[in-house]
């Protein structure tokens, strides 16, 4: 199929469709109510099931009983929306079903506004909802590599039984490019063993995630922990540009990860050894690969569009073997090229040291950049 | 050799600059380009001004935004304010002198004043204001060609809107010849 000028959020809903969604339940939420329209439009058309819910309160659990049944079912907020899924994303995760939630994220905290964030890391990250569970996160940087993702969600739910969370910012959701569908993909025939679907001939089950005695809930823990460390075997994504030669590595994901790229283009044609790494994976995170990466260069330059969260994960890893620095933009403001690569000559001058003071000084250089009206 | 144009087209809601910018976008998608275009999105659109940042590049393109736009298309006074100062030198600006009351400023850029919506009215239709200034700006910038978004224009117009056609490529064509004369006189 030909490339076709594809905007963010209608395209990953017309991959979730293709990937054999048969539910979505949602309420609209700017910037990512164009993912539900196109799904009011579509869902009805193939026969498959759409509701525009009273609340994302409501929708989350209507994709929770979606799911039960065997079938793929999803959701697509942003930020607030998504707060509020939280106790059901939890249900859905101690009760062990496949769910794909898509988050076009915002600034905030609060009602903040509807410009493109990365500040719900933490809650994607680690887990968002109450108790000992992981969910799989995926940040795609792109619209055809979020279509790719969309598809790649669900399988990976289903194989895992998990909550898989699509995390990209308002950018790649109302951003248009060129990129390419996937064929539609049949619907599967067979319903998973521990659906509930009807008991018509044959012994009945159920689903929950309630375990009175806690002796039970920590045997569900421990599977669920098992199964995660599966998980970060087997299923880390990541990208890796002009890293080859590099001294330093810029790191950030999705839109932060991107613009670095036009940041680090330009510092390559200054003679800059740089280079970037995306993780595609926020979970499981990459580790072995950045800790092999902080044994190859000089610095770290950590780039995203929240105060650091990633950040924390990368020193953590890094153990101080080099300096890791960091830049952000907070609020909804998408960082510019020009201010990435500003960072990029900085380190590059001026070795970086480590003092641990890594988010004092950048938010004494984001005011001072602030104050020159950038 | 990476050879990257930024094009921001900005104005009032309603003065087709959303349109505007996803034309140029499928120009250059058709013609083998890499391209992202962005709008500004949320209040901006529900009357206020309204923007977005067609990016065309025969590489990868990273960032969809940026500070400085190699060619404006400023539909409206407050637009050209925000941007004739953040152009590069040798840069473009395409100026609608129709709701302006000043000169352009900057004399190291490709700068065009252009009455647009005049031109357009006496094509007999003012929604084809954004289809002047496009023209205009075609007469500047190195990619894509008149023909190139005539064909766009014939492959992505709305089946609704294919009435539309011959008006769009008029109002395209005069805005052409304009920026073209503009530069030469």
């Amino acid at each position: 199929m030909a490339k076709q000028l594809l905007k963010g959020n209608e395209a990953f809903a017309e991959a979730a469709i293709r990937a054999g969604c048969e539910g979505f339940f949602g309420y609209p939420i700017t910037p990512s109510t164009e993912f539900l329209e196109h799904m009011a439009k579509r869902m009805p058309e193939l026969g498959r099931a759409f509701v525009q819910a009273e609340s994302e309160v409501a929708a989350i659990n209507m994709v929770y009983g979606a799911v039960c049944t065997g079938k793929r079912a999803m959701t697509a907020s942003s930020s607030p929306g998504i707060s509020l899924m939280m106790e059901g994303i939890s249900y859905i995760a101690g009760t062990e079903v496949p769910a794909v939630i898509v988050n076009v994220m915002r600034g905030g905290p609060g009602l903040g506004n509807i410009a493109p964030s990365q500040g719900d890391y933490y809650q994607m990250v680690k887990g968002g909802g109450h108790g000992d569970y992981f969910p799989i996160v995926l940040a795609p940087a792109s619209v055809q590599e979020a279509i790719d993702q969309i598809g790649l969600a669900f399988d990976l739910a289903d194989k895992y039984r998990s909550v898989v969370h699509v995390i990209v910012d308002g950018n790649i959701g109302q951003m248009m490019e060129p990129a390419e569908l996937p064929p539609m993909r049949p619907l599967p025939k067979d319903v998973p063993e521990w659906a509930v679907n009807g008991a018509k001939g044959r012994a009945a089950r159920s689903l929950s995630s309630i375990y009175i005695d806690p002796k039970d809930e920590e045997v569900t823990n421990i599977r669920l922990v098992r199964r995660w460390m599966e998980i970060e075997k087997n299923e880390v994504r990541y990208t890796e540009y002009f890293l080859d030669d590099a001294e330093i590595a810029v790191i950030g994901f999705g839109t932060a990860g991107r613009v670095a790229s036009s940041a680090i283009n330009q510092a390559r044609e200054e003679g800059i050894k740089v280079g970037l790494f995306r993780p595609i994976t926020l979970a499981p995170f990459p580790k072995k690969q950045i800790e092999d990466l902080s044994k190859h260069v000089k610095s770290i330059l950590v780039v995203e569009m929240n105060s650091g969260m990633m950040l924390d994960d990368i020193q953590s890893i890094v153990q101080g073997r080099v300096p890791v620095e960091f830049f952000g933009r907070m609020g909804g403001v998408t960082p510019f090229p020009d201010e990435i690569l500003d960072e990029i000559r900085r380190v590059n001058t001026n070795e970086a040291v480590i003092n641990g003071q890594v988010r004092a000084e950048w938010l004494d250089r984001l005011e001072k950049l602030i104050e020159e009206g950038k | 050799m990476t050879q990257e144009y930024s094009i921001i087209i900005s104005g009032f809601g309603g003065q087709g600059t959303l349109f505007a910018g996803q034309l140029l976008a499928y120009a250059a998608m058709d013609n083998g380009y890499q391209v992202t275009w962005i709008p500004s999105y949320g209040p901006e659109m529900r009357g206020g001004t309204a923007h977005c940042t067609t990016i065309i590049s025969n590489s990868i393109i990273g960032s969809p935004v940026t500070r400085s736009p190699y060619a404006v298309i400023g539909l409206n006074l407050p637009s050209v304010d925000k941007y004739e100062k953040v152009i590069p030198a040798g840069g473009i600006l395409i100026a609608n002198q129709s709701l302006m009351n000043r000169e352009l400023v900057r004399s190291d850029i490709k700068g065009v004043l252009i009455p647009a919506n005049e031109i357009a009215e006496q094509l007999g239709n003012k929604q084809m204001t954004n289809m002047v200034t496009v023209g205009a700006l075609l007469a500047h910038l190195p990619v894509l060609s008149v023909e190139a978004l005539e064909q766009a224009l014939k492959d992505h117009l709305p089946p609704r809107k294919q009435q539309w056609l011959p008006a769009n490529v008029d109002a395209m064509r005069k805005g052409f010849e304009f920026a073209q004369e503009a530069v030469a006189a």
